[in-house]
């Protein structure tokens, strides 16, 4: 089976944003709610880079391990789903994860927290594949069509890839021997406690 | 702070928060995270719609079940040209797929490209017709709204002529769409019609088509994969054509290529540059001259190529030896040993491609700018191959279209000019009388004289609009509008932004001044609330590209055909139709439609373009049939990815052909032409798309050959230089004999008694051009390029400070030209020149200002502003401060500050928020022209009308900018002009 993870070559990310709005594209997220968004370090100076940032889908997830109510799933892909009937916003995700991926929509006057929110990997949730409400609270559901995230689809640079981890992973190793630079596939030791080596 | 330019974490809260209270309503109306199970139908929030006002229900997700439809468009933002492959269901645009087949963006997109489907949901998309009335925005008909105007425009005709009247057309038309405006603005009897090229590459084109040929990009994106060095300079692709980027950084990649990038500003490309250059705004002859002087100090430039096939190198080098590495560097502040660097690679490590966009052009001396580009790649035989040549990456999806059709005041159709021969071709392509023609132009009780001058004379750019509605024609004895030229009463903007152009303070002026306002939009644009007019001023709802059909030429060239997703939505209706609803009412559509089906009004863009490939001769734009082109899109899959070629696995109605038949297509659709993917390339037979320098200026000068000196295209019959073919050199080299009979009939009927005249580009009958390419001849002629191009102002580049300089001690050096009268307008760029270093206005507005885009915007920003998925993520007009200037000043990162620029009104101030950041140098400071709906401090969102205001207003950097305009073609001066900023 196989198990499916993100790699952003930061080399090549030029902070375009397709990801982010390919993502509010495809399952609809209302403003505020930010899936994935683009993180760009010493912006304007020498060394400047982007790097695209989501739910990693961590190999034991730090999210799960916290979660008062066990409502995260790992599915036999790999990819780390929760159930919003579960989930009371607690928000003790947010604070468990390297990559600040949970994100709570507010709810009425005095700021409480909604249901937690965060990247799917295009591949929905509990409920029954592509039904309209897996749709309503989790949005499409690509994997079960066999796509792959709309996010990596649509990176104008194919900086940003997504796939079985072990492919993405030489993909990325045979683009940094044939350039003969790379900074390593960023965060995957602390997701996947694995490195790429290039 | 809310601009997300920082490392921090997105903030939400602020503007989201008071998003809900807009006028729009919230738009969270799907509501899916809050109210698990529902979709809500979220457009019941526009209450105050009638029920038949809306169209469709809401844009929801996948139903399942339910069949998908996938259609093909192109994403009508910049000119890469994306594919947008909409998956619809019963009518409903349902979701965006990647549309993996096309060679140009492989299934990728960028912020905007992936964003396109919310511009057909269109919330804040103008609904209906609207007029002001005393001041208040009222609901009007179709009907009534084309009868008022029509009636408004036939006034103003009567009274003052038909160039009292600006049609300011669009590079977001089809290229039929583009078409038909030209031809609406010709049957009404003006060239005053212009369209955002004119404020994009329209420096370009005069630079790039007097050196060798045509104004457009010579290669492709795709071709920069087979660069060994890559020089942008004046361009920022990773924010402004994302796409691109993928072409280049992985061409750099597998070649281990150069990639320099010399601009004032530290862009996103520049961070993924193996060099970065920078320089002060605005010194870009300098420059390139200090490039050239190591080349020629070191004798690196290509001897052969240059004798073969470039006129005039003598007078730049004579031009160059100026500019020594001292000068350069106190000029440019570039040190002379960075220079020497760029200077071996670009000429040793080859092929070398130069790339720029607005960085270049958008500047006083931006032909000139344009033209000492040229000269480097001909210095060092850099065009005309594989992986090099003039990589001009155009701003709009079909700015290169609109060009080539013609929007412009200076030409007809395809570049064809406006003189007598070109009015005489077009009108017998029209089948329409010249002398009605002739008639339809000049004052009213003009000469046929007078009015054959006006037909002649080139109209008033977009820039100048301002000028000539509120100069004085005459004033102190001097002409200030050319004579003849009325000034403007009459405006009809269809597709282009208000803060689009220089001096926006003035231009509120002079649109209160105007008779009558048109805005033709999705959107109301800012030319709805700029002003305080009270009547006369219309709002047409037009659909987007992805509600109707046609094709669009990407900047390289390549045509695409779009299918319609979904119907228009609301009322709006296609640009096609307003256009012949318009020519209606003024009284000449079945002139203008003879030969144009037109259903329920509404043309059929495929027989508007069929007409085009009757006329476009010179562009060869004659082969490029709607069915060819709906083949390209069917089989985008066979198309390589680096040569755009399909290879020999493909079927037969696109086999050989390059992606979208990037034009020159020679001659008709029947001879199966494969289009041009690189130009002038003498590697390639013309049948294959190889090519020549074209023969544009004739044959010798002062005693010197303008033909090439043995080089010639693969396989061409004459293996040295030729003109033009026209028929009298058919007949010279016995070729005509080739001609069938039925071409011999049409080019002696268009000939008459001159039938030796009869030129590749006004045989109606192709049989020219045939015939040239049967004997593996350019139709075009095969010349040198001009590196002298002794008919422009400055025949070789050179130096002149901007209008605005913040070095006055330079201005008297390196002056900009004296006053002179240009499109009709008189430019008083000298005598501004001059006011400013008399009065020290370097001194008390000490910051240079430049301007640029933003990824998630595009061009005025009213369509990109109004779409929620990146409203969201540019939420602040800001201006880019160095943190040594913000020290001086107090300033902190995200705070709000005042900016103003020496022609505001006194004490009059723009306010923004302020990123303080190294990636301006020090004196510089950087706008983005997105923005607009604030001006001068005052938040006009309750000028819009109810429901249609952009989620996201700030000030317009135009508000800022200043006086300046290139000789040539008035482009406007945006990249280079001073500023004062304080902390407010």
């Amino acid at each position: 089976m196989a198990r499916m993870k993100f790699l952003c070559d930061a080399d090549r990310c030029i902070e375009c944003n397709a990801c982010v709005t390919a993502c509010k594209n495809e399952h609809e997220v209302p403003w505020g709610i930010n899936r994935r968004r683009v993180v760009t370090i010493n912006d304007g100076k020498p060394g400047e880079r982007s790097i695209s940032m989501a739910c990693m889908h961590c190999t034991d997830a730090p999210c799960a391990a916290v979660c008062p109510v066990d409502c995260f799933y790992t599915t036999a892909d790999g990819v780390v789903l929760h159930s919003k009937d579960l989930c009371i916003g607690c928000g003790y995700c947010f604070y468990a994860c390297p990559f600040g991926a949970p994100q709570y929509p507010r709810l009425g006057n005095f700021g409480s927290r909604g249901k937690m929110d965060k990247c799917t990997y295009c591949a929905g949730g509990p409920e029954a594949d592509n039904t309209p409400a897996e749709y309503a609270k989790y949005g499409s559901n690509r994997l079960a069509e066999g796509k792959l995230p709309a996010c990596a689809e649509m990176c104008s640079t194919k900086a940003l890839l997504a796939g079985d981890g072990d492919i993405i992973a030489q993909i990325y190793a045979e683009r940094v021997s044939t350039r003969g630079y790379g900074s390593g596939a960023w965060g995957w030791r602390t997701a996947y406690k694995d490195m790429v080596s290039g | 702070m809310l601009i997300k330019r920082s490392d921090a974490e997105a903030v939400r809260g602020g503007l989201a928060a008071s998003f809900a209270a807009l006028s729009s309503g919230a738009l969270d109306r799907r509501a899916f995270l809050r109210r698990s199970g529902v979709a809500a139908g979220g457009l019941a929030a526009l209450g105050t719609l009638s029920a038949g006002t809306v169209k469709k229900a809401e844009a929801g997700p996948m139903q399942p079940g339910v069949r998908v439809e996938l259609r093909k468009n192109m994403c009508t933002h910049c000119s890469v040209g994306c594919t947008v492959l909409a998956e619809v269901q019963n009518g409903v645009w349902v979701g965006q797929e990647p549309a993996w087949e096309s060679p140009i963006n492989r299934g990728t997109h960028c912020a905007k490209g992936a964003a396109v489907r919310e511009l057909v949901h269109g919330d804040r998309r103008l609904k209906y017709p609207m007029k002001l009335e005393g001041g208040q925005w009222k609901r009007i008909s179709w009907a009534q709204a084309i009868d008022e105007i029509g009636d408004k425009m036939l006034r103003i005709r009567n009274e003052s002529g038909p160039d009292a009247a600006f049609f300011l057309g669009s590079a977001k038309f089809s290229n039929e769409g583009a078409y038909l405006f030209r031809k609406l603005a010709a049957f009404w009897g003006t060239n005053n019609v212009d369209h955002q090229a004119r404020i994009c590459h329209s420096t370009t084109v005069a630079g790039v088509a007097n050196t060798w040929g045509y104004g457009a990009q010579t290669n492709s994106y795709n071709d920069i994969r087979n660069s060994k060095t890559i020089v942008i300079m004046g361009g920022n692709p990773a924010e402004a054509h994302p796409v691109s980027l993928q072409h280049v950084l992985q061409g750099k990649e597998k070649n281990r290529a150069n990639l320099i990038v010399i601009d004032p500003r530290f862009t996103r490309t520049a961070a993924h540059a193996t060099e970065y250059v920078r320089l002060r705004p605005g010194t870009d002859i300098p420059l390139l001259w200090g490039i050239l002087w190591h080349i020629f100090e070191n004798g690196w430039e290509d001897k052969e190529f240059i004798r073969q096939r470039v006129y005039g190198m003598e007078e730049v080098r004579k031009e160059v030896a100026k500019w020594s590495p001292e000068e350069v560097e106190r000029v440019t502040g570039v040190p002379g040993a960075q220079l020497r660097r760029v200077a071996e690679k670009f000429a040793k490590e080859k092929p070398a491609t130069l790339i720029w966009c607005m960085g270049m052009t958008q500047h006083t001396v931006g032909t000139a700018n344009v033209r000492a580009a040229c000269a480097l790649l001909l210095a060092t035989g850099n065009v005309g191959g594989a992986g090099n040549g003039a990589n001009i990456f155009r701003g709009h999806c079909n700015v290169q279209g609109a060009s080539d059709f013609g929007l412009d005041t200076a030409s007809l159709p395809a570049y064809y000019g406006l003189d007598e021969g070109a009015w005489r071709h077009w009108c017998r392509v029209w089948e329409v009388d010249y002398e009605w023609m002739r008639g339809r132009f000049g004052p009213p009780g003009a000469d046929d004289a007078t009015r054959k001058r006006m037909m002649e004379l080139p109209g008033i750019t977009t820039t100048r609009y301002i000028d000539a509605t509120l100069l004085e024609p005459v004033k102190d004895g001097t002409r200030q509008l050319a004579e003849g030229q009325p000034n403007y009463r009459a405006m009809l903007v269809f597709g282009h932004g208000g803060n689009t152009v220089v001096r926006m303070p003035e231009a509120a002026a002079a649109l209160e001044k105007l008779d009558l306002l048109v805005v033709a939009d999705p959107h109301p644009t800012t030319f709805a609330v700029l002003h305080n007019r009270k009547d006369n001023t219309y709002l047409l709802p037009i659909c987007t590209q992805f509600e109707c059909s046609g094709s669009r030429t990407a900047s390289n060239r390549s045509v695409q055909w779009g299918e319609q997703i979904v119907e228009p939505i609301f009322e709006s209706k296609t640009d096609y139709e307003v256009i012949y609803r318009l020519a209606e009412k003024l009284g000449f559509a079945n002139e203008m439609f003879k030969n144009i089906t037109v259903r329920n009004k509404v043309p059929e863009p495929e027989s508007v373009l069929r007409e085009i490939n009757r006329g476009a001769w010179a562009t060869g734009y004659t082969g490029i049939s709607p069915e060819r082109l709906k083949a390209h899109m069917k089989y985008q899959r066979y198309f390589d990815l680096v040569t755009l070629r399909a290879g020999a696995d493909a079927p037969a109605e696109v086999r050989g052909d390059y992606y979208g038949l990037p034009w020159p297509c020679w001659g008709t659709p029947e001879i199966r032409h494969p289009g041009t993917h690189i130009l002038y390339n003498t590697h390639l037979h013309v049948k294959d798309g190889g090519g020549t320098f074209r023969a544009r200026f004739g044959v010798e000068r002062n005693g010197v050959s303008l033909l090439a000196e043995g080089s010639y295209s693969k396989g061409s019959e004459i293996q040295d230089g030729y003109p033009e073919f026209t028929m009298a050199v058919l007949k010279r080299l016995g070729w005509d004999k080739d001609l069938t009979a039925e071409e011999r009939a049409v080019i002696e009927r268009i000939g008459g008694n001159n039938v030796d005249r009869v030129s590749w580009a006004t045989d109606l009958s192709g049989g020219i051009v045939r015939v040239a390419l049967e004997h593996g001849c350019s139709p075009f002629g095969n010349a040198k390029a001009r590196a002298l191009a002794w008919n422009l102002p400055d025949p070789i580049p050179v130096h002149r400070e901007p209008i605005y300089s913040p070095r006055p001690d330079l201005v008297a050096k390196y002056p900009t030209r004296d006053n002179f009268m240009a499109h009709r307008v008189i430019n008083y760029g000298r005598t501004v020149q001059q006011l400013a270093v008399d009065r020290n206005i370097a001194r008390d507005f000490p910051i240079v200002l430049t301007t640029g885009r933003l990824v998630e915007y595009e061009g005025g920003g009213e369509e990109t502003r109004s779409n929620k998925w990146l409203a969201e993520l540019q939420q602040d007009m800001f201006v880019e401060i160095n943190p040594q200037d913000a020290a001086e000043r107090g300033i902190r990162d995200g705070q709000w500050v005042l900016v103003w620029g020496p022609e505001m009104p006194k004490g009059k101030v723009c306010r923004m928020k302020a990123l303080v950041t190294e990636r301006v140098g020090k004196g510089v400071a950087f706008m983005p022209f997105h923005f607009a709906g604030w001006f001068m401090s005052e938040d006009q969102r309750r000028k819009y009308p109810a429901g249609t205001d952009p989620i996201v207003l700030g000030e317009s950097a135009n508000t800022v900018t200043t006086y300046g305009f290139d000789p040539v073609t008035s482009m406007q001066e945006t990249k280079c002009t001073l500023c004062q900023i304080r902390a407010a």
